[in-house]
């Protein structure tokens, strides 16, 4: 997803880094850090997908003053669109990541979004399947490509047994 | 300690119980570090009542993101030039994953020696829930 200024923050990729359960020093400690390889905090391989925090206008995270889909007083906040078959649901189906150039705290990078592929076929679980890719390449500060991401999303027709 | 032309071969294996009895919290965990606070992962009542899913499940980047745990503490901090995935199956709340990467091909691209890997995590069950590849710079 395009982003203008993903800031890389210590303290954010160590709620990450938490968060896949990673208690690697590099990913926290940056005096541990010094003695490693890389010589600093690193975030983790698959830290970029982060950048949604920094995503204008992404959908799936709350605006303040909107309705949200998720449950409150009723068990969705937004009127649901009757699709006809029902039930369908949007899932991410593949990732892949290259990694080009080191990233580590107080790089500031920007996210541009690439075109990529459609295609459907019929699934055994879900019903027909959209597929949409989408190519994102990561720059840093000084211009320099540190990762491209290509992301696979499907949508099913109906509910995944 | 990185990896070194001298101490792998193909075929050689890793693997890593990456979690172990997945709970919701560390599903909420991931949502907050990720950005993707996408209902389906954290909101039992919209996921059974409006999504029509058993419970919550778990970020397919989750998985992922467990996964690259075994790989970098395989291949070593900063080493991976490529780490690609696909999805599987769906990992629920309860689940113990385990992580394996396999050794396909040493070899040299520009100069750099590099080791290609393919890249497995199965659940309680011995279910595939994420199969991928991955390559990393290796000591020459």
């Amino acid at each position: 997803m395009a982003t203008d200024r993903f800031p890389i923050e210590q303290g954010h990729i160590m709620l990450f880094a938490r968060a896949v359960g990673d208690d690697n020093p590099i990913y926290h400690d940056p005096d541990a850090a010094t003695d490693t390889e890389p010589g600093h905090v690193i975030p983790p391989p698959t830290f970029v997908q982060a950048s949604a925090q920094f995503t204008e206008g992404y959908n799936l995270r709350p605006v303040v003053g909107q309705p949200w889909f998720g449950s409150g007083k009723e068990p969705t906040g937004v009127e649901r669109e009757s699709s006809g078959e029902g039930g369908g649901t949007g899932f991410h189906a593949e990732q892949h990541y290259e990694y080009h150039a080191p990233i580590q705290p107080g790089d500031v990078l920007k996210a541009v979004d690439k075109p990529g592929k459609s295609w459907t076929r019929e699934g055994r679980r879900g019903g027909s399947l959209s597929f949409n890719e989408s190519v994102t390449e990561y720059y840093n500060q000084d211009d320099v490509l540190v990762v491209t991401a290509r992301s696979v999303g499907v949508q099913t027709s109906r509910v995944v047994e | 300690m990185a990896l070194s032309k001298s101490n792998i071969n193909v075929g050689d294996q890793h693997s890593e119980q990456v979690v172990e009895n997945l709970t919701r919290t560390q599903i909420i965990q991931y949502a907050g570090a990720s950005g993707d606070y996408n209902p389906l992962h954290t909101d039992e009542i919209f996921t059974t009542q409006i999504a029509g899913y058993p419970t919550v499940f778990a970020h397919g980047m989750l998985s992922m993101g467990l996964t690259g745990k075994m790989l970098t503490n395989y291949v070593g901090d900063g080493r991976l030039t490529k780490y690609g995935v696909r999805f599987v199956a769906q990992v629920w709340p309860g689940d113990s994953l385990t992580a394996t990467a396999t050794v396909e091909a040493i070899r040299e691209e520009d100069g750099v020696s590099v080791a290609d890997l393919a890249v497995s995590t199965v659940n309680q069950d011995g279910a595939e829930v994420v199969k991928g590849s991955a390559t990393a710079r290796i000591d020459g």
